[in-house]
């Protein structure tokens, strides 16, 4: 029967294509607008790290002035100082951290036809690379002590990799940064958390950086700062020591913390760490340190921005709308059938018949529209990437997830319009329509 | 045509024997006129937004950066030569070294206030490093004091803490401290607490480079160059100049030094639309929500009407045929379009409002202007009128004798 349904659900679209059209459209312009958003949503607000992300810990320590809070209403700062870091580092207090912070400088490749050219700079510790599973081509990180000797080794990503040495595998070979002579341990593939939530002060989905290379070279190389540095007052005295020692934050902290309890000895061991250098005249506003762990902290920053979601809004009513429309022209179509449904009950057709007919009529136009629906969405990711550039970049891929989403939202979505027409449909009395 | 207000109680009676029918109608209208009236809300927002001037020469202008990389370069001397160099290059109208670039999204922020001291509230302001040429390069006018002098400006070494003896400050700044622009000229400001600069002008206007700041009018020019390895140089060029001397400038700033790379290079206008690119792609996504949305609407509208009136052929005739006018089965068809979508204006007025004190609460926005609401209703009153018009029309058609057939 069903075989027979869909022929005449077809013959029934085919009949008043105009109308059929004007409901496909309307669905799929529904659909593609509310996948499109809904992608874009999903993306920023997607869990970049899912197999630990309740295990990495992000690290607030409220140095601020005592006079005002770094953020009201009675928020520590987002990043923390360099003393601080540093200290953290050597307390080694969690199963894994790492202080990080961004900075710059120019790469001479050995190559003479390739220019000098700028790269940004992630300065981390070793357990970067295995807290966040950083993916490996060539070689691996570094270790505690290189980073403890300061030495000057670095990791690259494939992109400097492929720049810089052609794509070899360039482990135990050298390059010029910063005018300093620097040693390739590893060199990463391809990693793009989405969102970057190891580093969101400058932006939550920009790339990640070309080269990594132990923190302590900011101190020995003098290398600028990054990102976001805010004081609450000026540092004491002058020159590059001074600024690093002074209470300007530029650094994250992240600690690994694999249970609960390991989380409360942290905490306690932050406050006891903050009470030490309240002694030394520093951290004059109440005990206020925070721990949050990766998707805490993406939401205590807000990576998803507000005008997406007021597009989410905004797309969910369009969906609403175009499906109204629906509503109302496949009522008045499936009236204007009464006289056929009337003669088909009278010839022996039970009302469960009429409703799976019809059931499957409206599923096609659903169908259709969603089929159209992703194609639209697919265009419309486009249209956003080209609008927004390179913010969007890695927004906006359509994934499995966000294809079976289409479809599952336009078969429910059609199949919830078609539902109360088709009712209406079954309860014609065959009798009044077939007297006339 | 003589409107008589007996027709309306038995169309409305008639519209309630195909209650559903009508209400969707209704529906659409009013989310339709939600949606539409709060996004244009959002775009004229936006497009304010986007029209503010940053007071530079916007069209002429673009910027590089220099950076040295080896450990023998000297900048100090570098930049002073630089500079010269620039200046030099017929069509150029002028240049500066500058710390940060307007509206560009990153840069410097001081807080000044009138009384030294930490707990002293301070107002925010951006501070751009500037020497005497400064206002030039700018397009920067004096409305009081003087502009600074060449034996004013310093050298800022990296990381120094300290700040220069004058600034020169926007009018915008100027009336948030002092509420006068002639009364902050001669006066002394204390910037990181309690270091005194004394103002010695006030400019008409200069952005800050965060366009989402509220702050965005308050700028003060600090007089120094600064010896940093790395820095920037902005450049003023004669009108239609700008695109045929920036590869100029590089090529003549790469060849003049050895060690260092020049990049970044970039004209004003292209960083407008980089910093308001975002809130250009939702102006134009409400834009195209806005047009579909009325399109669907409409053609909802149009769609309903022709299966109404195919429903009516009958009656229509029978109505014909007893002396009903065409003009008359016309007006029918469009005062019962204009009931419904009187019903739909009315909940559509409430839910407008609703979804606008929602928008404001959770994200920011400006509240709706309430004028929006009028021109809301009457347009989207005749876009169903519009609609109705051909569906109306083809009712007008159905010749008498149709009622003396049987379908």
């Amino acid at each position: 029967m069903f075989g027979y349904y869909l022929r005449l659900g077809f013959a029934s679209i085919k009949k008043n294509y105009i109308l059929s059209l004007l409901m496909v459209v309307a669905i799929a312009l529904g659909i593609g607008a509310s996948v499109s958003v809904v992608t874009v949503n999903y993306l920023m607000s997607s869990n970049p790290i899912p197999h630990k992300s309740d295990q990495l810990y992000y690290v607030q320590l409220d140095s601020w002035s005592p006079h005002e809070p770094a953020r009201e209403p009675n928020d520590p700062p987002d990043q923390i100082t360099w003393r601080d870091a540093t200290n953290l580092m050597a307390a080694g207090a969690a199963f894994r951290q790492t202080a990080s912070a961004s900075s710059g400088a120019v790469i001479e490749p050995n190559d003479a036809d390739v220019r000098p050219f700028m790269a940004s700079i992630r300065l981390n510790f070793a357990d970067f690379f295995a807290m966040f599973d950083t993916p490996f081509l060539y070689g691996s990180g570094w270790t505690d002590a290189e980073d403890q000797a300061r030495r000057p080794v670095v990791v690259l990503s494939k992109e400097i990799n492929d720049r810089v040495f052609g794509g070899e595998n360039s482990v135990g070979r050298s390059i010029q940064i910063a005018a300093t002579e620097f040693q390739v341990v590893g060199v990463m593939d391809t990693w793009q958390p989405v969102p970057k939530f190891y580093d969101v002060t400058t932006g939550a989905f920009n790339d990640t950086e070309d080269v990594y290379m132990p923190f302590y070279m900011k101190q020995e190389l003098q290398l600028s700062n990054g990102g976001n540095t805010n004081c609450w007052k000026s540092p004491e005295g002058e020159g590059f020591e001074a600024f690093l020692n002074s209470e300007c934050v530029n650094y994250q902290f992240w600690a690994e913390l694999p249970s609960e309890a390991d989380k409360n000895a942290y905490m306690t061991f932050l406050n006891g760490y903050v009470e030490q250098q309240k002694e030394l005249g520093r951290f004059e506003r109440p005990l206020n340190n925070r721990l949050s762990n990766v998707m805490e902290w993406l939401e205590y920053e807000e990576v998803v921005a507000d005008d997406a979601q007021i597009m989410l809004w905004v797309a969910f009513m369009f969906l609403f709308v175009c499906l109204v429309n629906t509503v109302g022209l496949l009522l008045s179509k499936f009236s204007r059938k009464a006289p056929e449904i009337a003669l088909r009950r009278a010839i022996g057709a039970s009302k469960q018949d009429i409703f799976y007919q019809h059931i499957v009529e409206t599923a096609c136009i659903g169908l259709l529209g969603g089929v159209l629906g992703l194609v639209l969405s697919l265009a419309g990711l486009e249209g956003i990437k080209l609008l927004y550039g390179d913010f969007m970049q890695n927004l906006v891929k359509l994934d499995l997830t966000m294809v079976g989403f289409a479809f599952v939202l336009a078969l429910i979505s059609s199949i919830l319009a078609g539902l109360y027409p088709t009712w209406r449909a079954c309860a014609v009395a065959p009798a009044a329509q077939l007297k006339s | 045509m003589n409107l008589s207000y007996l027709e309306l109680g038995p169309m409305w009676r008639a519209l309630m024997r195909n209650k559903v029918g009508a209400l969707l109608i209704a529906i659409q209208i009013a989310v339709t006129m939600t949606i539409v009236l709060n996004s244009i809300s959002i775009v004229v927002e936006r497009d304010k937004m986007m029209q503010r001037a940053s007071g530079l020469d916007e069209q002429n202008t673009f910027y590089l950066t220099s950076t040295g990389y080896t450990s023998d370069f000297n900048a100090q001397n570098t930049v002073t030569e630089d500079l010269l160099a620039i200046r030099a290059i017929p069509g150029v109208v002028d240049a500066i070294q500058l710390n940060a670039i307007p509206i560009s999204g990153g840069g410097w922020s001081m807080s000044l206030a009138t009384e030294a001291g930490p707990d002293v509230e301070g107002t925010g302001t951006a501070v751009y490093m500037v020497d005497e040429h400064g206002l030039e390069t700018l397009d920067l006018d004096l409305i009081a004091g003087r502009n600074f002098t060449a034996n004013e400006i310093r050298w800022r070494q990296a990381a120094q803490p300290d700040w220069p003896e004058t600034v020169i400050i926007t009018e915008a700044l100027a009336l948030t401290i002092f509420d006068n622009v002639d009364a902050a000229v001669g006066q002394t400001v204390y910037i990181g607490n309690d270091e005194p600069m004394t103002i010695i002008g006030v400019i008409d206007q200069l952005q800050a480079p965060w366009v989402g700041w509220n702050n965005l009018e308050h700028s003060m020019l600090s007089p120094e160059n600064m010896a940093f390895n790395s820095t920037r140089y902005l450049i003023r060029t004669e009108d239609g100049e700008r695109d045929r001397l920036m590869p100029i400038v590089e090529e003549m700033l790469a060849a003049r030094t050895s060690g260092r790379i020049i990049r970044n290079m970039d004209t004003l206008t292209a960083t407008r639309d980089r910093s308001y690119r975002q809130h250009n792609a939702m102006i134009k996504i409400l834009l195209t929500v806005i047009v579909c949305l009325t399109l669907i609407t409409a053609l909802g509208i149009v769609g309903l009407a022709s299966f109404s009136v195919q429903k009516r052929i009958k009656q229509i005739g029978t109505k014909r045929a007893l002396g009903a006018s065409q003009a008359s089965v016309m007006r029918y068809f469009m005062l019962e379009n204009g009931m419904i979508s009187t019903v739909g204006l009315v909940l559509g007025t409430g839910l407008t409002i609703g979804l606008n004190m929602l928008l404001v609460n959770w994200f920011n926005l400006t509240p709706l202007d309430w004028m929006y609401i009028p021109i809301g209703v009457i347009s989207l009153l005749i876009v169903g009128q519009i609609a109705v018009l051909g569906p109306a029309r083809r009712a007008a058609n159905i010749a008498p004798a149709t009622a003396t057939r049987t379908l």
